[in-house]
């Protein structure tokens, strides 16, 4: 079959071109009606999974320094590997709604939301072939909440009183009521391990739908399918291979020569010249990741809240999304929520560029005309040098004199970011509002990278977490993002997509703003046509 | 017979060059040791990222043993090295001698490989460019080289990926190598990180051995030689190349010491995993140990081919060689 074939195949099959176009062009290129509805019968089939091929994935973001151990994970990639060996007990829902349940059968919690239950699956292997118990669960929560921990995930389990298992179910307490926590336990880090990991952290042996058989760290990993997998509705492929491509243009050109079937963070200066590549699709999904200038409230000349306000008119939002995202990502608005957090509240006003308001809240700052000094590096977020000198010339455009200062990619993000009182940043998402605003803007928030320090904000904060009822919740945190936007430091004006590709072979592909690559699911959800 | 070997200056050269060898090794990890400590940040810091806190940051440091002073560090890694211990990787805790070892064998892999093809095709490219002087075959010859040792390896790298991998697909772009793969399949994944290399060191070596032979050809006994009317390919092959020999040898030795120490570029283009990539990642990181190791490696690597380089020079020329 040829590209264009196979490419108007896909068209039809996802509804985007009709049958009777369909026959007309494979006609057109030569093929008899009855061939090409044969062809369109099976295109149809593969819509419904088949088993078996192996996925090859290639990455950016991982390191020969890469460990197995859930607990150190931080880039990518060990995301990827956690995701395809591990289960979580809950995972996010690619919709925005309540979590989905997976090693976990049930949660309930008491009224006061201090005190939470989660009924443990029964009949789940391990890849060593021991039964997933109630006690590895426990294990597995200690291991990465107790004071001792090392984990990525202990910001996380900081509310944690205690831990105790009852029967089927693991009952976790609280110091202070928290309507969230199914969602922190969806954190990619808390992937059950034999007894938590205490024994051999880094083993890789999971619940997963995939049995790690090869790891290189760095280069390669290789995954064949966990024959007891407990979800028989997902997983279809025989195998997957992980080969780590840290650059851009040898992943582009892996898929493009069809050694690999799916590449994540495509750069996108070329995801639009790829979408024309007949056997590859870009995916895009908007999600909850943003760049951000932050400045320092405490520092001077930040402390003066007309001049931050100065600055927040001064950026120009749409053509940055337009020049350093390339339309792929969607504009900020001060703060660090968007419309893929539940309980968004959509009505709060666009902050729009404005060189008058610019000027006038500058000039109302009393500042003395010195040059403000922004930091910037080429690793604070892809683009960020351009943003940086966009950012230069609209804030000259209203008076106020931006010094750009470049700094070493090596060394940024423990000498510059959250050190230095303005300087350039991205942050991840949270799967939550309250993880989000807890993780950077709580005023005794480790990563508060904004100095920001209100009551009024924290306050609001802490009785969100404890309020069950979701209209008031969603009250309190709008009132939190008006705070943020027109007091806080931060100035946020983008958020990118998660740009993926993938050849058109691979079927089912789901939008999920959680993560890159459908919340690292690609291999949980795809299948071979 | 033991006694007059030993006695022989050849033999004390070499040995005195070893032993040399020996502490330039020591002060080269002694440097890498002040300059790693010299980078800001350290490894908790790096393996945590962005989602640290500072109890967890605390937790790992004290595990890795990061609170020891600098001092102290250093001569247990050194006191380890010197018994063939290099420790394990601090932030995958992956044993350094065995993860190194096997990117060091894909890097002499790829090196070899690029060698076999860049040196011999350096050397009959001199020549030919020496036997058609400022003809044509000169010229092109002398052009193509220049110009594939301007460009840039990444830009190299990114032309042959495009022609041969994306468009005619020949050759795989992703050059990655594992343990089940045949020698075969071995060669047709290198094949494009090969051609680069070549193209990369080839030039250089070639305009030296021309530039060495030319020289020599000024001579008076070459004169001699075309007056006896030997042909010209002979007079050089057989009477102006060994004259020639030294600084051909000190350039290859150059060379080979970057195809082996200096590819990471072409390395992270290709995705192959050797020496380069696992270095970068780890200095990176700040894992010390395993800079420490590949930084003895290369250093190793480097003042060995130069010894080489030394002595084969001084074995080519007799008046070295029998020094009065």
């Amino acid at each position: 079959m040829n590209d264009e074939l196979r490419y108007m195949l896909a068209r039809t099959v996802q509804g985007k071109m009709n049958r009777r176009n369909f026959l007309g062009r494979a006609a057109a290129v030569g093929l008899t009606a009855s061939a090409a509805s044969t062809m369109l019968a099976t295109g149809l089939k593969a819509q419904t999974p088949q088993k078996g091929g192996v996925l090859k994935i290639g990455m950016q973001g991982g390191g020969s320094t890469d460990s197995l151990d859930p607990a150190l994970a931080a880039n990518q990639v060990t995301f990827q590997l956690l995701k395809l060996f591990g289960d979580p007990l809950v995972e996010l829902d690619p919709e925005g709604g309540p979590v989905l349940m997976r090693l976990a059968e049930a949660v309930e919690s008491t009224p006061d939301a201090k005190q939470w239950t989660f009924k443990i699956r029964k009949g789940v292997k391990f890849h060593n072939g021991k039964d997933l118990t109630p006690d590895d669960v426990l294990a597995t929560l200690k291991r990465h909440s107790d004071e001792n921990s090392k984990s990525g995930a202990l910001g996380v389990m900081q509310g944690i009183e205690s831990l105790k298992v009852d029967g089927d179910n693991v009952v976790v307490s609280l110091t202070e009521s928290n309507a969230d926590l199914p969602y922190l336990m969806a954190d990619y880090h808390l992937i059950i391990e034999p007894n938590g990991g205490m024994d051999d952290p880094a083993s890789g042996v999971g619940t997963g739908a995939y049995k790690i058989t090869v790891n290189e760290p760095g280069v390669r990993y290789v995954f064949e399918k966990f024959d007891e997998y407990w979800d028989e509705s997902q997983g279809h492929f025989a195998g997957v291979e992980i080969l780590v491509i840290n650059d851009n243009t040898a992943r582009t050109s892996a898929l493009q020569s069809g050694q690999i079937h799916v590449a994540n963070r495509i750069d996108p200066k070329v995801a639009g010249l790829m979408s024309r590549a007949p056997t590859i699709d870009v995916k895009n999904v908007s999600g909850k990741g943003h760049y951000v200038f932050i400045m320092h409230c405490n520092t001077a000349p930040f402390d003066n809240n007309d001049l931050r306000l100065a600055l927040k008119y001064a950026i120009n939002r749409q053509e940055m999304v337009d020049k350093v995202l390339q339309g792929y990502g969607t504009i900020g608005n001060d703060f660090p929520i968007n419309a893929s957090y539940p309980l968004f509240d959509d009505s709060i006003e666009q902050r729009a560029y404005d060189p008058d308001k610019a000027a006038f809240h500058y000039k109302k700052s009393g500042h003395d005309g010195t040059p403000i000094v922004m930091r910037t590096s080429d690793v604070a977020f892809a683009g960020a040098l351009d943003a940086s000198a966009l950012f230069q010339q609209t804030a000259e455009a209203s008076g106020i004199p931006l010094e750009i200062k470049r700094e070493p990619g090596d060394g940024y993000w423990s000498d510059v970011w959250n050190v230095q009182p303005f300087s350039a940043s991205y942050w991840g998402g949270r799967p939550v509002q309250d993880q989000m605003y807890s993780t950077a803007y709580l005023s005794s928030a480790d990563w508060n990278d904004t100095r920001f320090n209100n009551p009024a904000f924290d306050k609001l904060l802490i009785e969100a977490k404890g309020e069950l009822d979701t209209a008031k919740r969603k009250e309190m945190y709008s009132q939190m993002a008006y705070l943020v936007r027109d007091e806080g430091g931060l100035i946020l004006p983008m958020f990118n997509d998660f740009i993926c590709a993938i050849t058109t072979d691979v079927q089912g592909w789901v939008e999920d703003p959680n993560q890159d690559l459908m919340n690292g699911l690609v291999a949980h959800k795809c299948w071979f046509a | 017979m033991i006694t007059t070997l030993l006695g022989h200056p050849v033999v004390r050269l070499v040995a005195h060059r070893i032993a040399m060898g020996l502490v330039l090794l020591f002060a080269a990890s002694l440097l890498i040791f002040v300059g790693t400590q010299i980078l800001p940040g350290d490894v908790a810091q790096s393996i945590l990222g962005q989602s640290a806190t500072p109890q967890s940051l605390a937790n790992l440091r004290a595990e890795l043993g990061l609170n020891e002073p600098a001092v102290t560090r250093y001569i247990s890694w050194l006191v380890g090295a010197m018994h063939g211990d290099l420790g394990t990787a601090l932030t995958n805790g992956q044993d350094i001698a065995e993860a190194m070892g096997r990117r060091l064998g894909n890097t002499l892999f790829l090196a070899s490989c690029a060698a076999i093809i860049a040196v011999p095709m350096a050397l009959i490219l001199g020549l030919v460019s020496v036997r058609y002087h400022r003809r044509w075959p000169d010229k092109v010859i002398s052009g193509v080289t220049l110009a594939s040792v301007s460009v840039p390896e990444f830009l190299l790298g990114y032309i042959v990926m495009f022609i041969m991998a994306v468009r005619l697909h020949a050759f795989p772009s992703v050059s990655t190598v594992y343990d089940s793969m045949s020698l075969l399949e071995r060669l047709n994944a290198i094949a494009l990180p090969v051609i680069v290399l070549v193209m990369v060191v080839l030039g250089h070596m070639m305009r030296m051995t021309r530039a060495a032979i030319l020289n020599v050809m000024q001579s008076a006994y070459i004169e001699t030689a075309e007056l006896k009317g030997l042909r010209p390919f002979r007079i050089i092959w057989r009477h102006a190349l060994p004259n020639a020999i030294a600084p051909v040898v000190n350039v290859v030795m150059l060379n080979l010491a970057y195809l082996v120490v200096g590819v990471v570029v072409v390395e992270v283009v290709f995705v192959y995993p050797g020496m380069g990539q696992y270095l970068v990642d780890h200095v990176a990181k700040r894992d010390v140990p395993v800079v420490q190791a590949c930084g003895l490696v290369f250093a190793a690597v480097y003042i060995g081919l130069n010894m080489i380089a030394d002595v084969v020079s001084i074995l080519a020329n007799p008046r070295l060689r029998h020094p009065k």
